[in-house]
């Protein structure tokens, strides 16, 4: 026997309420009769929980993914902060992935994301599409370079200091914890002083 | 937060002043209205009448950055009129501490203000406690320091442990308590309508709403965010508030607190990993070559002398071990000269100083557009265009990646032909491409499980580090250059068995290990300063704690997702503390301080509807997670381990009340109404913003003496040219710089165009229609924007004169689908006297209509 789960129940419960005031604004049951042939979007979906990218309230989400590709996003009833409840910018986290084509209404990755790390020359006019082999030896490169250069073991009155003042390094807020301590234990290892983050301003 | 998001549905009053919640911050209105179905009462102080406003039971406006008058204003009230809480502010506070004859205040100056070697700074010895003894501690074996002297651990020299002179009467002119009386006297009602421009009448009401939760029974909690932090004074706002609620007694308790409404998904954890100038992972201060040269005089000077931070060698020592594994040992000081030492300011404003000047050559922005969120980004960008070099890592093209190709200078023509700054620009993996744990304002860190792959050669930030560590460490195994140690010798044993950044293993540095077998440790009472354990962030130890699962985030204490509304032990539950859904720092408290929810005689909760922790004769009954030491494990003599009972459960006896303190994260064991640590004074005092349209009423010192201020890139106005009082502020449909949100393009469509709001009769004085185009200038810069017409912005009397206020959100930039001009134009380059953080609230501007 099929069981109706909590998330079900909210899941069956928010589309018939769609429906219904979908079909009382605009009076036309045809509109409803031919909406109720489509299936479920995420019917066959796998599933998984996570919690939205943006402010730090600490929503939760759950992903719905078929063949691979994200194909709904929504808020996770079963989380005590929001109890399903997104706002504008929550239910966007769709697009961080997914868009729908304005002209076909297909759902494709967003045109805007990064694929392919870009290298701009200096006095460059325009982006070229490089290797990541070839941008990571380049920038670890840079950053020999330039830590050496300017790198202080002591100062004049015999301190150990081991700095580079030449580098800085910013951002964080946007990662996760592991990659948050992992950042900072790289930049402590450069030598890098002018670390900072979303946090300074 | 000291409280968490869940906890606002407890509370009998909540005031929102410095943040726009219902906009911003969204999920929150869900708890706040279920305390008000209860009854409680929700109000807005705010320079507009916002989106919260509108669904508040009251709103108040004021002027931009006058916080600290407001915040005054209520301090005073509470103690002319004897509505502060008096038990709690006697046992759990400073109030008695007795005060240093040199301490004194005149003219908004504290004593020992120093201008010596183009220095100038307080000298905060002289705001110091009166001393009563001193005491040595105790190290001997099976004492409580004998850690400090045991084998392995490296040699410090103890602090002493100072007992403060009291006066329980609160009657000494010297104590605590009446200085604060007499500091706060001067915040009058007619002060507070003066330089914030609330009627008396309407200020009454606040007043009286906010003194109605100093009872035990009821509590308030204040929600703010960057509306207070980020002024040249940002932090004495917050030390107003953290003064008030101590008065008020709803420190510690459920639906009390300071509520930091913070800003990105993962701010709290970037923060508490140290990803900043001045402290290391789990708030250690970064060592500087002045103080701190050597591991012991690292701990000399920074190991506190009572409360938890007295055992900060330990995590200092784990976080290195962690570092440089077997290459750390106690003989090299566990390669603490590895770390580098400052010797001065590097925070985010200095950054772009230092870049101008050409000392900064290269930069890394890991999901950062300082292009647009930075202050003065007209400065910003003519500095970076002297970089060398400049890696960006992110999900879109961003407008710092992308510099070089907009205008330095807004307004003016792209040159970059003549921008020598070679640009990287890699595709990172977004958060549902990728798993780890994200930690949000209430200190909760939840786990967020991969949902797809990401696009085309996209790789996740851990990667990109792996990636980048290596080619580092193979150009250093070629030529060593000055000092490659800290970098060969690093440990990043966080790769799986394909080569791959597997967080899991991140998890376990950042949990804490047993460096004998890689064994995980239960939580942070596990860490050793002898090397024999292993922890990058010793608040989050804990978190990852399962060896039994240990590949399995959901069988870890983050990953947990029980939303049942229970009990930690021995009492009813139902407090909406959500013990077992995810894990909060430290310890999985949720409410920070809580030992202050009770008497401190009896441990009997003062609020006996909202009991977080009791005590019941021979333990403490527990809603949440002590904030205390509220037990000690029973010895097995013979076994030399904790003794177990028949059904091989550790025993643990209950430590009695007297043995609890409150506070303990502070080494006088109680709130401070006092701060004699902060720069700017250990009491907050009302200065203007460094651009304001008055001058200081209060005093004859108009700014705050002790701020960051770099004039020369700053190019500060004048009020009789730029007579507008700015400031900025954020939409739901957008996010931050709008990086991502305007590459949404369901949120682009809906809010697609920067603006301005300004009152109708600025309007009126200037001609100009409700969308119209509008050019808002200064001396820093100008930006063409749409005209929002409102009867949400109105102007005050100030002191007798009319101020007109504006603002604007600040979430554009020239890259994305939806584009506009950003406010960041308008900022200047002076920061807060603690946390540099810039004044980006308050600038003065003027505005023309275009054509």
């Amino acid at each position: 026997m099929y069981e109706v789960t909590r998330r079900d129940f909210f899941r069956v419960l928010g589309t018939a309420f769609a429906a219904s005031s979908l079909a009382s604004l605009s009076g036309t049951a045809p509109g409803f009769a031919a909406e109720t042939d489509l299936s479920y979007r995420i019917k066959d979906a796998k599933e998984s929980t996570s919690i939205c990218c943006f402010c730090s309230v600490g929503c939760g989400g759950i992903a719905s993914v078929v063949d691979g590709k994200m194909v709904a996003f929504e808020g996770d009833p079963d989380h005590p902060v929001n109890r399903g409840g997104m706002c504008s910018k929550g239910v966007s986290q769709f697009n961080m992935l997914n868009v729908y084509d304005p002209e076909t209404g297909e759902l494709t990755p967003n045109p805007n994301r990064l694929q392919k790390p870009m290298y701009r020359a200096a006095g460059g006019t325009k982006w070229e599409e490089v290797e990541w082999d070839w941008a990571i030896e380049k920038i670890a490169a840079k950053v020999k370079e330039t830590r050496d250069a300017t790198f202080e073991t002591k100062t004049a009155d015999g301190v150990t200091v081991n700095r580079t003042k030449a580098i800085a390094q910013l951002g964080g807020a946007g990662l996760d914890n592991e990659e948050c301590a992992a950042l900072s234990k790289l930049a402590r290892a450069m030598g890098i002083l002018y670390l900072e983050h979303q946090a300074r301003i | 937060m000291t409280n968490h998001w869940n906890d606002m549905a407890n509370s009998d009053v909540i005031v929102c002043c410095g943040a726009n919640n219902a906009e911003n911050h969204p999920a929150s209105m869900r708890h706040i209205n279920i305390a008000r179905e209860r009854g409680a009462k929700f109000i807005v102080i705010d320079p507009r009448y916002t989106r919260t406003a509108s669904v508040a039971d009251a709103y108040y406006p004021m002027r931009v950055g006058t916080d600290i008058t407001l915040f005054g204003g209520l301090i005073n009230y509470l103690l002319q009129n004897d509505l502060y809480n008096k038990d709690y502010v006697l046992n759990w506070s400073n109030a008695s501490y007795l005060i240093s004859d040199t301490f004194s205040f005149e003219d908004g100056m504290f004593s020992g203000w120093t201008e010596a070697d183009g220095k100038k700074s307080y000298d905060k010895t002289q705001w110091s406690y009166q001393v009563e003894s001193e005491t040595e501690w105790d190290t001997s074996a099976g004492a409580p320091y004998a850690w400090a002297k045991g084998a392995g651990v490296p040699e410090f020299t103890p602090p002493k442990v100072k007992v403060i002179k009291k006066d329980p009467t609160l009657e000494d002119p010297r104590c605590v308590f009446q200085l604060l009386k007499k500091h706060f006297g001067r915040y009058t009602s007619e002060a507070v309508e003066q330089v914030v421009g609330i009627s008396q009448a309407d200020f009454k009401e606040v007043c009286e709403l906010v003194a109605s939760t100093s009872s035990d029974d009821k509590s308030l909690v204040w929600l703010y965010a960057m509306g207070i932090t980020q002024h040249t004074y940002g932090s004495q706002n917050i030390r107003g508030l953290s003064i008030l609620q101590t008065l008020l007694g709803n420190m510690g308790v459920a639906g009390g607190g300071v509520a930091a409404l913070r800003g990105e998904s993962n701010v709290q954890g970037s923060t508490d990993f140290g990803l900043l100038f001045d402290t290391l992972p789990g708030y250690l201060a970064s060592p500087t070559e002045a103080i701190h040269p050597t591991l012991r005089a690292y701990n000399e000077t920074e190991t506190i002398h009572s409360g938890y931070w007295s055992n900060k060698p330990k995590f200092l020592v784990s976080l290195l071990k962690e570092y440089w594994g077997d290459h750390a040992t106690v003989e090299n000081d566990f390669c603490y000269d590895y770390l580098p030492k400052r010797d001065g300011n590097y925070s985010f404003l200095s950054i772009f100083e230092g870049m101008d000047k050409g000392q900064v050559k290269g930069m890394f922005c890991w999901g950062m557009n300082p292009a647009v969120g930075g202050a003065n980004v007209n400065f910003e960008r003519s500095a970076m265009a002297k970089l060398d070099w400049l890696v960006c890592i992110d999900l879109f093209e961003t407008d710092t990646a992308a510099f070089w190709e907009n205008p330095l200078v807004e307004g003016e023509k792209a040159q970059p032909e003549n921008i020598n700054t070679e640009v990287f620009m890699l595709p990172a993996k977004a958060h549902l491409e990728k798993q780890g744990t994200v930690s949000n304002s209430g200190r909760w860190l939840q786990w967020r499980y991969k949902a797809t792959e990401g696009p085309g050669e996209a790789r996740d930030d851990g990667e990109i580090m792996t990636l980048l560590i290596h080619a580092l460490q193979e150009e250093y195994k070629k030529d060593p250059g000055p000092f490659a140690d800290p970098i060969l010798n690093l440990t990043w044993d966080y790769l799986d068995e394909h080569g791959e950044f597997d967080v899991r293993l991140a998890a376990r540095a950042i949990n804490g290990y047993s460096t004998a077998d890689k064994s995980l440790l239960l939580n942070l009472s596990k860490l050793q300063a002898d090397g024999s354990t292993a922890c990058i962030c010793w608040i989050l130890s804990g978190y990852y704690n399962n060896n039994d699962a240990f590949d399995d985030p959901t069988a870890q204490p983050c990953g947990a997702r029980d939303d049942s509304d229970q009990t930690v032990a021995g009492l009813q539950g139902g407090l909406r503390q959500y013990p077992q859904w995810a894990w909060s720092w430290p310890m999985n408290r949720r409410i920070i301080y809580n030992r202050a929810s009770t008497f401190k005689d009896t441990g009997k909760p003062r609020n006996s509807d909202r009991v977080l922790v009791s005590w019941n004769g021979s333990n403490w009954d527990r809603n949440d997670v002590p904030d205390f030491g509220f037990q000690t494990a029973v010895m097995d003599p013979t076994t030399g381990q904790q003794a177990v009972d028949a059904e091989g459960k550790p025993i643990n006896v209950g430590n009695a009340p007297e043995k609890c303190p409150g506070f303990f994260m502070t080494g006088e064991l109680v709130a401070r109404l006092y701060a004699p640590g902060m720069n700017d004074g250990p009491f907050p005092e009302h200065y203007e913003p460094m651009e304001s349209p008055v001058d200081n009423v209060l005093s004859g010192t108009q700014n705050n003496p002790a701020a960051l201020v770099f004039a020369e890139s700053s190019k500060f106005g004048s009020r009789d040219k730029y007579p507008i009082l700015c400031t900025t502020w954020r939409v739901v449909e957008h996010w931050q710089t709008g990086a991502m949100t305007r590459n949404a393009p369901w949120l682009a469509e809906i809010m697609p165009h920067m603006f301005v709001e300004i009152s109708e009769e600025l309007a009126g004085e200037h001609g100009i229609n409700n969308g119209d185009k509008v050019e808002v200038f200064n001396d820093r810069g100008k930006i063409e924007v749409y005209a929002l017409v409102t009867k949400r912005v109105k102007p005050l009397t100030i002191d007798g004169k009319t101020v007109h206020q504006i603002g604007m959100p600040w979430h554009w930039g020239r890259k994305g689908m939806a584009t506009g001009a950003p406010a960041n134009v308008l900022t200047y380059n002076a920061g807060d006297a603690n946390t540099f953080i810039p004044e980006s609230k308050a600038f003065l501007v003027d505005i023309r209509k275009v054509g």
